[in-house]
């Protein structure tokens, strides 16, 4: 008996390891896809969760701001200056007013010097001098937007004895040319040399070659790089606390303080009233639309970007 | 009529020319023609004349003491392999090797007996009276075809409308041109067919006048049906122009040309008439290249 259990041991073990021996050769001869097939479908899913993450902020950040602050967007918040402190109610319109002037100073200094700038990098610069150019404007990119607020503070606002609307524009002007200058270069590289040869080829003068050809050419990329510019400066707020001050009125002169959004909102933000705190998230919600609708513009430009020629 | 004359028209007919032209001054409708008809018409004047050229880009040597004389409305074909000084010696023609920026020449050309690397002349003066037509046709795309056409006279200053739309209705007549787009004149000029827009870039480069036009392979990204169009109009305008064609199109030199120089490595190897270059070279290396057995 213990014979018979033993032989019936032995040929169920050796079929097991038969079995076993040919779920291996299998294995080695046909592999089976589904492990490679998973991980696939898992680096698949694994960098999209990423990209999801990229986009989620957005979304939360959006979701948010409207919900807290869309009740308080309402006709007087475009058109009624701030109320004095314990009353409630009031707008931001010397905010909102103070942050176009803002950029329209800093435009007036940005756009030229960087667009010029650019064109000189682009059309005549020695490589070597433009190599060094390049990497100082790569810098000044980097620079923290709280030390263009120290600098402006000790170029404009103590020679000036205050804080003014100049000094804000100008901080944002600066803090936008390193900018536009690498956009308007690397949009008038784009623009095929063949152009460039043709108009001199007809005797033009190379200034109005490259201000009548070169230049018209990549326009609307010059214009996308200065909209994209005014909306990354949009939103800044340290460097104003040193220039623009901020101010709860309307500022007459733009040698006086100057309210812009940023600074109200941060204001409002870490005040101790609910009112207020209301009113900080529709200036956020406002604030955003505003860089919305400029990026929206960007895209309508470049739609239709590209030319069939040369 | 001179006092009623705007002075811009003054500009684009170079101060520096040798041969005293008897340019009309007043705006009448045929003022080209007349333009025209007051060249040097004795072939023995050459139109361009090169003395032992050499140009340099760093240390590269890319043409070595080439001599030759162009004639005056003739066509004349610079053939060779590629890399050989083709285009940089057509550059040389009117200055626009000087945009590389380590280019320098030695030796001298002269345009109808003048000097064109003489201190004071001003490269820009230089490609008004020679014009250029380049490989990829390149119509300014932000542009009109009338727009195209005249860009040449208005950045140089002329702004009589009735000079501009004359000389633009002329320019692309002589281009051949203006029966295909005459409808569509302020349509944009990229949307024009390849053919069409080195024709466009031809009648562009008419527009200012030049007294020599330099072809670098104007038809070498065309189709047949257009380069033989192409042809036909460098038959029609060597009648008043002086052209200067590079290419690389064996057949093309022997159809259009009436003179042909054969470069090879930067040097001047052979230049006569074409039909002499092409039945009886006096060298083996240019016999050897114009039956194809190099290059």
């Amino acid at each position: 008996m213990p014979n018979e259990e033993t032989r019936s041991c032995i040929v169920l073990g050796s079929r097991l390891l038969q079995s076993s021996f040919r779920l291996l050769q299998s294995h080695m001869t046909a592999p089976n896809h589904n492990w490679r097939k998973f991980k696939n479908s898992f680096m698949q899913a694994l960098t999209l969760a990423c990209a999801l993450f990229v986009i989620a902020p957005l979304g939360l950040v959006f979701y948010h701001l409207v919900k807290s602050g869309v009740g308080s967007v309402n006709w007087d918040f475009f058109t009624k200056l701030p109320k004095p402190v314990g009353e409630v109610g009031g707008g931001m319109a010397n905010a909102i007013v103070g942050t176009f002037v803002l950029l329209g100073i800093a435009a007036c200094v940005g756009v030229p010097v960087g667009v010029l700038g650019g064109v000189y990098l682009s059309e005549y610069g020695s490589s070597r001098l433009n190599g060094w150019i390049r990497f100082g404007a790569d810098v000044l990119n980097g620079v923290p937007s709280i030390i263009w607020g120290m600098v402006v503070y000790a170029l404009v606002v103590i020679p000036m004895k205050g804080f003014s609307a100049w000094a804000g524009g100008m901080v944002l002007g600066m803090m936008m040319i390193p900018f536009i200058m690498r956009t308007t270069e690397e949009v008038l590289q784009l623009v095929p040399n063949g152009y460039r040869e043709a108009a001199l080829a007809l005797g033009i003068a190379q200034w109005r070659a490259i201000v009548q050809i070169v230049v018209r050419t990549a326009l609307k990329g010059i214009i996308t790089g200065v909209l994209l510019a005014l909306a990354r400066v949009s939103g800044e707020t340290a460097p104003l606390l040193f220039t623009a001050f901020g101010n709860q009125f309307w500022a007459h002169k733009l040698t006086q303080p100057i309210a812009a959004l940023p600074l109200q909102i941060f204001s409002y933000a870490i005040s101790p009233y609910d009112d207020w705190h209301r009113q900080a998230w529709a200036g956020a919600l406002v604030l955003l639309l505003l860089i919305t609708a400029i990026n929206v513009t960007v895209r309508v430009l470049t739609r239709d970007r590209i030319h069939k020629n040369p | 009529m001179n006092l009623i004359m705007p002075p811009e028209e003054e500009k684009i007919i170079p101060q520096t020319r040798a041969e005293p032209r008897i340019e009309s001054r007043e705006p009448k409708p045929d003022a080209l023609a007349s333009a025209l008809d007051s060249r040097p018409s004795t072939p023995s004047i050459p139109a361009l004349t090169v003395k032992n050229l050499s140009v340099y880009f760093g240390k590269n040597q890319v043409l070595k003491g080439v001599s030759l004389e162009v004639q005056a409305r003739a066509v004349t074909a610079i053939i060779g392999p590629s890399g050989c000084g083709k285009s940089t010696f057509l550059r040389a023609l009117n200055r626009m090797h000087e945009l590389v920026p380590e280019a320098r020449m030695t030796g001298e050309i002269r345009l109808f007996g003048e000097d064109i690397y003489a201190g004071g002349v001003e490269p820009v003066i230089v490609r008004r009276r020679v014009g250029m037509v380049f490989q990829k046709s390149n119509p300014f795309p932000t542009m009109s075809i009338a727009d195209n056409v005249t860009v040449g006279l208005r950045l140089n200053g002329v702004r009589a409308r009735a000079t501009l739309v004359d000389r633009m209705e002329k320019s692309l007549r002589m281009a051949a041109l203006w029966d295909e787009v005459k409808d569509r004149l302020h349509s944009p000029a990229i949307n024009l067919s390849g053919g069409q827009q080195q024709r466009l870039c031809i009648a562009r480069a008419l527009a200012v006048q030049p007294e020599v036009l330099l072809m670098d392979e104007p038809a070498s990204a065309l189709d047949p049906l257009a380069t033989a169009k192409i042809e036909d109009l460098i038959l029609e305008l060597k009648k008043d122009f002086t052209i200067v064609i590079v290419t690389h199109n064996m057949q093309q030199a022997a159809r259009i040309s009436d003179s042909t120089a054969f470069l090879y490595l930067g040097e001047l190897i052979e230049f006569d008439a074409t039909r002499k270059i092409f039945t009886n070279p006096a060298r083996k290396q240019t016999e050897d290249y114009v039956t194809g057995r190099f290059g």
